[in-house]
């Protein structure tokens, strides 16, 4: 028995040694669990000839640690977030695409073609965007919701029912929005009264949940929670009486981008992909499967039309700016640990 | 059975407490049966039987992907479980029939370790640790993981049960012209087997659930099922993952059956 | 130490002493290589310096010690005070495993019994259908039983309908939640042991004792737990230890409104954190903790073994 264990073991290593390196005609794509229809990857290689290899992560802060921790020079590409890509260029993780080497890089919306987190679109392309805020169930209150009072100064109706997103990003930057101070700030009466502020709050709070925060709206364990919109959306249709609110104080917005990573061993393949999800069909199709939007021109015409008219995704008249999260300085950051750190204790 | 017997070895109350248990064990099982036939995307709304979350497992746009992690993921449990146990069969022998030893506390101490040890952390260690030594990630190098973490959830239980044993059945058996070979796979691993079985089967669900660690050290693209599973779930969890869990559950009920009838033909023979 | 604390008559003996370098080897080697050697590199890391954002920087620094036992205030310069948060955080998380293991072992140790004295073909499916739950995802059961547990949930319609209680319990989002999401994610790791222990008891012992006309409960508590103690030792040991550092469960049913000593760690490598070093330290102060823990009990036991003769 030990024989065989022995050679099932050396096989295995022939069969899967993952060989994740520059062979010919291959893709290595680091993405969000269950972000990309496998349809579309499967058009990608008819088109292209080009196979893809997916490796999937669930948070941005995770790609990261996994990058850091040895995983650059095996992926082509990924998919990080607004903030995360300007933290990733600061790390020197990103290649930098030179002018001419993406023909369809025309076809980024205006609006997107400049943003603050990659300054002329040197590493990254528009992949979806979409806004998180909070949804609230008509059922439990049908008082005025567009305040962020809802989430840190909850009326009796809905205290005690509220869930929030397990994430010091989310939460930190809607309850700047909701005092109405700068992210990332680094006035120190300011940064007390934010502790102050989530310390009182917090008592209304059921639970900090990511993962089931669609499903605590859908079963009405929850009556508001932190969500983004695309989920938000989704709650709805499951048959959940809820609104997804745009306080007038503001709402966070988010984009994804997929971005060349460093050392690529497979620059020109990425390079290709990149073009590929650059047309406006190709990215429709994502955005029909997530429910978020892109951020290309003429992609509205194959689009699903029931999207375009979610109330999620048509901000009401006095809703407030969308504003993305900010990346903090070290030492502002270590202060926003410490402030999580107490209101988890 | 003696009637005297019966009634010195039960206990009032532990079969009703074994029922609990095993109420409190399926009863999650029972909504994830029931709502894989939801008709409904939804998890929380019932809105009729539908087989389409089976039909999607099988000719889904993952079907594929399901398919392959499953497979890695049973590779990987029973070989992980498989050497985990051996080794640790051998190191509960050592331990326990070895006599005094200087090393024996840190022995222990070791083979507690991967328990002691987040597992977040022995991930990234380990994920750090195979990088510097250039081992590129795939299925070898969750398999690798797998089998370091599982060996003491194999060992405890053999060791307890060898503990239970005296070893004047062996000693007869040397008396007797064995080898000490002999004694120890005809007479020790015989009356070792409940324990070995235990441990077996706790290293097999710790390896097959593993998440975390696996999800730091597979190579791109490898996937086992609790990290395809665990995708689904960010975006929302989907009745075709409540599917694939009763597949694998109907899979496990019907092997269990099978084992007992067929022990149960060869008792009678 | 623990594992050799002998009871039950049956002290360790040396039948194997002259291979027992060989029998070990293999377990030595894999785990120095797999376990101990990552387990060192943390060691040095959580004395280096944290790089922004995840990572470390090669130089000597005690900063992450500080952090977890010196307050310095919210911007860190104040006077240090003694850091109750983490201790906090630690201290629930060990009565959280604690209680987890009482609640397992209340459980598990009847159910364990029973099976060990069902008839010798139905004991391997007994064992089976402990395990099989354990085939199912986590993450899948965990979410299943939160349904069953909600306010307006199956368990709560039931105990209602039958008039036991008036109002629902509130259970999901509680501590006790929390005790059951790690009692949930762990309770075969202590029937099994136990199991292996019981079935190799000898019930011509708990005779004799009747035959003196010892009660039952007498004859479970004196002759029958010190025969098996190993595997209850060694089940206490499979639930309690993996608990303290286990988070997905509890917080799913807890609802995470405090850290678990996991979660904590998790944050450090995983979140806005990033503070690698500090990850390091606290799972040092852990695996420290859990060391002085076993010892202690494992010394206790060996007491007891000699005091009991």
């Amino acid at each position: 028995m030990k024989h065989m264990m022995k050679s099932g073991v050396a096989a295995l290593a022939l069969a899967f040694g993952a060989n994740a390196a520059a062979a010919e005609g291959e893709l290595v794509l680091y993405h969000w669990f269950e972000y990309i229809p496998q349809e579309l990857l499967d058009k990608f290689t008819e088109e292209t000839g080009i196979t893809v290899t997916m490796d999937t992560y669930d948070s941005n802060e995770s790609m990261l640690a996994s990058l850091k921790a040895g995983g650059i020079g095996t992926y082509d590409v990924s998919v990080p977030g607004d903030y995360m890509v300007s933290i990733m260029a600061g790390e020197g993780m990103l290649d930098t695409i030179a002018d001419g080497e993406l023909k369809n890089k025309g076809n980024i919306a205006p609006d997107w073609a400049d943003p603050s987190f990659d300054p002329g679109r040197q590493s990254s392309i528009p992949y979806q965007w979409g806004s998180t805020s909070f949804a609230v169930n008509r059922d439990a209150y049908d008082g005025d919701i567009q305040t962020t009072d809802i989430l840190f100064n909850p009326p009796a109706e809905l205290q005690g029912r509220i869930n929030m997103l397990d994430s010091q990003g989310e939460v930190m930057a809607m309850a700047a929005l909701h005092m109405g101070i700068p992210q990332c700030s680094t006035d120190r009466e300011q940064l007390k009264a934010l502790n102050a502020m989530l310390q009182e709050a917090k008592q209304h709070w059921a639970s900090f949940n990511s993962d089931t925060a669609k499903e605590v709206l859908v079963s009405g364990d929850a009556a508001v929670g932190q969500i983004y919109d695309g989920f938000s959306a989704k709650a709805r249709e499951e048959g959940a009486n809820v609104e997804y609110a745009y306080p007038t104080q503001g709402y966070i917005a988010w984009m994804d981008n997929v971005v060349l990573l460093k050392d690529a061993p497979n620059r020109d393949n990425a390079l290709i992909f990149m073009d590929f999800l650059l047309e406006p069909e190709n990215i429709a199709a994502v955005t029909n499967f997530a429910q978020y939007n892109a951020g290309l021109n003429g992609v509205e015409s194959f689009l699903d039309p029931a999207l375009a008219a979610q109330p999620e995704k048509n901000p009401h008249a006095n809703a407030g700016p969308g504003v993305f999260i900010e990346v903090c300085s070290e030492e502002v950051q270590s202060v926003y640990d410490q402030i999580w750190t107490n209101l988890k204790k | 059975m003696a009637n005297k017997q019966f009634d010195i070895k039960s206990y009032p109350g532990f079969k009703g407490i074994t029922l609990l248990c095993l109420v409190i064990l399926y009863a999650p099982l029972v909504v994830v049966t029931v709502y894989s036939f939801n008709a409904s995307q939804s998890l929380t709304n019932w809105e009729g039987v539908s087989l389409r979350w089976y039909s999607d497992v099988f000719t889904g746009p993952e079907s594929g992907k399901f398919k392959t992690a499953a497979k890695n993921s049973f590779i990987i449990a029973i070989i992980a479980a498989t050497t985990a146990t051996t080794i640790a069969t051998l190191a509960a022998t050592g331990m326990v029939r070895g006599g005094k030893f200087r090393f024996r506390t840190v022995s222990f101490g070791l083979i507690s370790l991967p328990l002691m040890v987040p597992e977040i952390v022995l991930a990234v260690a380990t994920l750090i640790f195979f990088n510097s030594i250039g081992f590129e990630r795939g299925l070898l190098t969750i398999l690798l993981a797998h089998i370091a973490f599982c060996i003491p959830f194999a060992y405890l239980p053999i060791s307890a049960r060898m503990q239970g044993i005296e070893d004047s059945y062996e000693q007869a058996a040397l008396d007797l012209y064995a080898t000490k070979r002999q004694a120890f796979t005809k007479i020790l691993l015989p009356l070792m087997m409940p324990g070995i079985i235990s441990g077996f089967l706790l290293a097999f669900i710790v390896s097959l659930d593993d998440f975390i660690i696996t999800n730091f050290v597979k190579g791109a693209g490898v996937e086992t099922l609790p990290t395809a599973i665990f995708g689904s779930v960010k975006q929302g969890i989907k009745p075709n993952i409540m599917a694939i869990s009763t597949m694998l559950l109907s899979v496990s009920i019907v092997m269990v059956t099978i084992s007992y009838f067929v022990s149960k033909s060869d008792n009678t023979k | 130490m623990a594992a050799g604390a002998a009871s039950g008559g049956s002290a360790t003996t040396d039948t194997y002493k002259e291979a027992r370098t060989w029998l070990l080897l293999p377990a030595w080697v894999t785990l120095s290589i797999l376990v101990l050697a990552p387990v060192l590199m943390m060691l040095i890391y959580s004395f280096l310096t944290k790089e922004f954002r995840g990572g470390v920087i090669w130089e000597f620094s005690l900063a992450a010690y500080d952090q977890f036992f010196f307050d310095r205030g919210l911007f860190g310069d104040e006077p240090p005070k003694i850091e109750w948060t983490y201790i906090t955080i630690f201290w629930r998380s060990i009565w959280q495993a604690a209680a987890a293991t009482l609640l397992s072992l209340a459980i598990g140790f009847p159910t364990a019994y029973f099976i060990a004295t069902r008839s010798e073909n139905m004991r391997p499916v007994w064992v089976f259908l402990i395990t099989i739950p354990y085939w199912v995802n986590l993450l899948i059961r965990t979410v299943s039983m939160k349904f069953l547990l909600r306010d307006q949930g199956p368990l709560n319609d039931f105990l209602m309908n039958i008039g036991l209680i008036d109002s629902p319990l509130h259970i999901v989002n509680t501590n006790f939640a929390v005790q059951l999401g790690l009692f949930y994610s762990y309770l075969p790791f202590m029937v099994l042991p136990i199991y292996a222990a019981v079935e190799r008891y000898n019930f011509a012992l708990s005779e004799a004792a009747a035959d003196l006309y010892a009660s039952k409960w007498t004859t479970l508590r004196r002759i029958l737990l010190p025969a098996v103690k190993p595997g209850v030792f060694a089940g206490c040991i499979l639930v309690f230890v993996p608990s303290m550092g286990s988070f997905l469960a509890p917080d799913l049913l807890g609802g995470a409104k405090n850290f678990m000593i996991g979660s904590l760690i998790e944050e450090q490598f995983k979140g806005n954190a990033g503070n690698w070093p500090f990850g390091a330290a606290a799972s040092m102060v852990l695996l420290t903790m859990v060391l002085i823990i076993l010892m202690f009990s494992a010394r206790q036991q060996a007491k007891a073994d000699k005091a009991g003769g």
